[in-house]
């Protein structure tokens, strides 16, 4: 054991048990697992990812590269930051991570975020963020409290102090924290880690709790960076042996865990810090058998190896823990000597942490003097204050030497690891130089240095000081790579918070929706609502239940919710204007009480939307819209009424869930209106196609409209949504005598191709006009309206745009995928030219056949000819036809 | 990212959508215009580093159209 006999934070009255690698330990609260193994004389922690060299406990804190440990599912956990808790159960990470294919865990789902982690957001705001608690953090915190603002002051360890808690300052730390929790708007979080600064100091906080965690999304007016800095290691040949670690980590062990990392140290620096750590070491009853300090003018070449791998795991290639070093003078006069120890404490200097900074586009400059980067030009509302804006008094770095690679005889480069977590080494940058690399952008792509989970926190620096030196720069003009969040690994779990399942997204549903689902009704997700994709029966697949659904709208009736149609109520004297303007057709002749189909386009003329306008009392209108588009017409509608036209007094409502809007279709379907409405003259010369009447069932206010989305006789039923479950269960009610079958968006769709009627979205995408698709009968040659101009373009008017026309696959039961692509020779050789796609495409009940819609490039010229859709390995021929395939005639719309 | 809206103050940019340049004027008569001219106002927008006037909506909020002039380097945001 080498806990020491007193000293450290640790609460020596909660003694705990647990276990690293299937062995017993213990340890005790306050401990994290880090000062917990090296208490238990574990030195050996994990083997790196890719030569698979032992690795012990490198550092005390964020920036640990090589103690990378799993605790139960959760993974790629630091075992620097693993609080110790009763009966934790950890094991070392060896070499690269793999999936657990044979053992699924359903109880927790895998890793990070599984089922019974709970994960949730929090926004809040504040005055003044202040990021880290140690001493430049916990002052500006008092300060700020002062003036009265809302303070959140963030630190990412247990407890507040950060270096404090290595360095006895408990009296200090205990009374400012006093004072601060005495305050009264001040919020401290801990164990909450910033991850992210974004435009207007929002940052983004992960705080771990037992469980689980929050993520808090703080917008701060000010945010001060009291984020500190992190030790870097010197660079030497078997640099990584277990037992090496930075000199202020040593420190930490010693002084704020009571343990002593070893029993023999060595100290190799370039600069004063470690002046503290040997005299603590010495406190702690650790022989410091030499200091090497390059000032002095020697370094340590090289490390020596336990021959014994260690007993914890593998010791793969490259032996066991660290046994001793080899000292030699810098000036390379072949004295060396051996000294033996089992600690080597290393310090390179200090680097001011300033990712957030950078990632709030701060600017930083090197610093000749500090050897290191600080702080140049911070953006308006952020101030750095400490060890982060290069004021390392506090860490007692004094004079530096900047010093980084120590060279080994024989120019060998291939164990001075520069990248820990990521198994890089300066060989492997003098390739990346050697192969042309410059910028530390592509040094760092070339090697994977930075890559790695820690971001290469102890390694960034110490990689742009090699560049610089190999290319003969100054550090300062090498740069550093561009720090991105987030700062430490964060969760997929804690990025989704609650949503996750049914609350991954909100969902729409219906005022009918309760019945579909009592009668079986199998849904799709059309945005977020939920809409019956077919009613299957007993026995019946999706294919069986669509045609039934089909052939029971064509021979007698059948009904569809339609109420996810989208819907804006216009009102104002200027509407008819308006509405001639916004879509291809005019609308200005529209008598009060009819209704009409329009096309609206885009400024560059392309079909946009589509829907029916009614026109309800004088100044009085509504129009109905794509089901997924009813957000993005409104949005278009405001735009130029607000933007282009705020003569017009026009005012636009989404009304999209004030109304259900039951479809009966059908030959039959007069027969249930009839039965529903007996007052209503429902004759087609009183109530023809396109006109809108009112009407009364059961106490339920309803408008009827004669539109069709089927090309059958067919009626909508419209009803406050409050009325809309009853209103369908009259209409079944009504209808059953007639046989009548719900249908749902499957045999919809089918419906209206056998028709020719486009879906926008689905057989248009952004690139097709009304002419393509042989609509020029809807765009009026007679007023202006957006897009018009667009539609005379020579792009517009070239022959070979692609057409809307309709495919007969040749062998009818052939079903083209949806998304084929269409060529013109049936052996398509390499680089065959293709000329269309298909854009719809089902199996028709009416027809005994399959059928498709396609964009098809000079389609009108082609009808008649056959097109090939080359699928995997075979192609499927079809006929050009016309985009109509029922009633081209209308006989059964209009009867 | 916060956008003053006009009528509802400071608000997360996920409440509004984008409009593109404040710069481009809707041509007087298109009719007229040649096809140059018109697919210089479709589909030319300038893309400048730094100030630049731009058309927003708060689509999740009030639904008013509005203009403001934003850094797209810094997205220090002015009033037009």
């Amino acid at each position: 054991m080498s806990r020491l006999a007193s000293g450290g934070r640790i609460d020596r009255t909660r003694p705990l048990s647990f276990t690293f690698n299937g062995a017993p330990y213990r340890g005790y609260a306050g401990d994290t697992l880090a000062s917990a193994l090296l208490a238990n004389d574990v030195a050996v922690v994990a083997n790196s990812v890719t030569y698979g060299r032992p690795r012990g406990i490198f550092s005390a804190g964020v920036e640990e590269p090589n103690a990378l440990v799993q605790v139960g599912n959760e993974t790629m956990l630091r075992a620097t930051q693993v609080e110790l808790v009763e009966g934790l159960e950890a094991i070392g990470l060896d070499g690269r991570g793999r999936l657990q294919l044979d053992s699924p865990s359903p109880a927790r789902g895998g890793g990070q975020g599984g089922g019974s982690d709970r994960y949730d957001k929090i926004y809040s705001h504040c005055e003044v963020l202040v990021i880290g608690g140690g001493r430049a953090g916990i002052t500006a915190s008092v300060e700020a409290a002062q003036t009265g603002d809302r303070v959140i002051l963030v630190d990412e360890q247990a407890e507040l102090g950060g270096r404090l808690l290595s360095a006895g300052w408990s009296d200090w730390l205990a009374g400012s924290i006093a004072s601060l929790e005495s305050a009264p708007d001040v919020r401290i979080l801990t164990r909450a880690t910033a991850v992210g600064h974004y435009d207007q100091n929002l940052v983004l906080i992960a705080q771990r709790l037992e469980n689980g965690g929050r993520l808090w999304q703080v917008r701060a007016k000010r945010v001060v960076l009291a984020t500190g800095a992190h030790e870097r290691p010197l660079i030497f040949a078997n640099n990584d042996r277990p037992g090496i670690m930075l000199a202020g980590a040593a420190r930490t062990y010693c002084n704020r865990y009571g343990v002593a990392p070893g029993k023999r140290a060595i100290i190799f620096t370039n600069n004063d810090s470690t002046d503290d750590v040997a005299a603590d070491l010495k406190r702690a009853g650790i022989t410091v058998e030499a200091i090497v300090d390059v000032r002095a003018g020697e370094a340590i070449v090289d490390t020596l190896a336990n021959k014994i791998p260690s007993p914890a795991r593998g010791g793969g290639q490259g032996g066991g823990s660290l046994r001793g070093v080899i000292v030699a003078a810098l000036t390379g006069d072949g004295s060396r000597r051996e000294v033996e120890c089992d600690l080597l404490c290393v310090s390179g200097g200090f680097n001011p942490t300033l990712h957030l900074f950078s990632q709030a586009q701060g600017r930083i400059r090197h610093d000749e003097g500090l050897a290191c980067f600080v702080p140049d030009v911070p953006p308006p509302t952020i101030e750095v204050v400490g060890a982060a804006a290069g004021d390392l008094g506090g860490r007692g770095q004094g004079t530096i030497m900047p010093y980084w690679v120590v060279p080994s005889n024989g120019q060998e480069w291939s164990t001075h690891f520069v990248d820990l977590e990521r198994d890089v080494t300066v060989a492997d940058v003098r390739r990346a130089l050697g192969a042309g690399m410059r910028s530390v952008e592509h040094v760092k792509r070339f090697t994977t240095i930075g890559t790695g989970s820690d971001q290469g926190k102890t390694a960034g620096i110490n990689e742009t000081a090699i560049i610089a030196a190999q290319l003969g720069q100054p550090v300062g003009s090498v740069g550093v790579t561009t720090f991105r969040p987030p700062y430490v690994p964060v969760s997929f779990g804690l990025m989704a918070g609650r949503n996750r399942g049914d609350l991954f997204d909100p969902i729409r549903i219906t005022a009918i929706h309760p019945w579909h689902v009592a009668h079986g009704a199998v849904f799709e997700n059309v945005g977020q609502w939920k809409r019956p994709w077919y009613f299957p029966r007993e026995g019946e697949d999706m294919e069986s239940a669509v045609l039934r659904e089909c052939r029971d709208a064509r021979e007698g009736v059948a009904v569809m919710d339609a109420s996810t149609l989208g819907k804006i109520d216009i009102q104002g004297p200027d509407t008819a204007e308006f509405l001639n303007r916004m879509y291809t057709n005019a609308f200005d002749n529209l008598k009060v009480g009819a209704c009409r189909y329009g096309l609206m386009c885009k400024v560059d003329g392309m079909v946009f939307d589509d829907g029916v306008v009614m026109h309800l009392e004088p100044n009085r209108w509504l129009v109905t819209t794509t089901t997924g588009g009813a957000a993005a017409v409104l949005d278009w509608m405001e735009e130029w009424l607000q933007t282009e036209w705020p003569d017009l007094k026009v005012q636009l409502t989404s009304v999209t869930d004030h109304w259900a809007d039951v479809a009966v279709v059908g030959p039959r379907s007069r027969d249930v209106v009839r039965t529903l409405f007996p007052a209503l003259d429902v004759s087609p010369e009183s109530f023809p196609f396109m006109a809108v009447r009112q009407g009364e069932t059961a106490g339920i206010p309803v408008r009827l409209h004669r539109i069709t989305f089927s090309g059958e006789l067919a009626y909508e039923l419209w009803t406050p949504s409050w009325y809309g479950l009853a209103l369908w269960e009259a209409v079944m009610a009504a209808g059953k005598p007639f046989g009548i079958t719900p249908y749902g968006t499957e045999a919809m769709h089918v419906l209206r191709a056998e028709k020719g009627y486009i879906i926008c979205g689905q057989d248009t995408d952004g690139t097709v006009t009304p002419q393509d698709l042989g609509m020029s009968w809807i765009v009026s040659k007679k007023k202006t309206f957006v897009g018009q101009r667009s539609h005379r373009r020579s792009d517009a008017i070239r022959a070979d745009r692609k057409h809307l026309v309709g495919l007969l696959p040749i062998e009818g039961d052939q079903l083209l995928p949806e998304g084929a692509q269409l060529v013109a020779e049936p052996e398509g050789a390499a680089g065959v030219r293709m000329v269309g796609h298909v854009t719809s495409s089902y199996r028709s009940a009416a027809l005994g056949r399959t059928f498709a819609l396609a964009m098809l490039q000079s389609g009108r010229e082609r009808l008649g000819s056959t097109v090939y859709a080359p699928l995997n390995g075979h192609a499927v021929a079809a006929t050009v036809t016309e985009p109509t395939f029922y009633d081209k005639e209308n006989l059964r719309r209009d009867s | 990212m916060l956008i003053p809206c006009p009528w509802c103050g400071d608000r997360e940019d996920i409440e509004f959508k984008y409009g593109g340049s404040a710069q481009v004027a809707y041509p007087a008569d298109p009719a007229s215009a040649d096809d140059a001219t018109w697919a210089r106002f479709v589909f030319y927008r300038p893309n400048p580093k730094g100030q630049m006037a731009e058309r927003w909506v708060h689509t999740a909020g009030c639904r008013r159209w509005f203009n403001l002039v934003r850094d797209t380097v810094t997205h220090e945001i002015t009033p037009p």
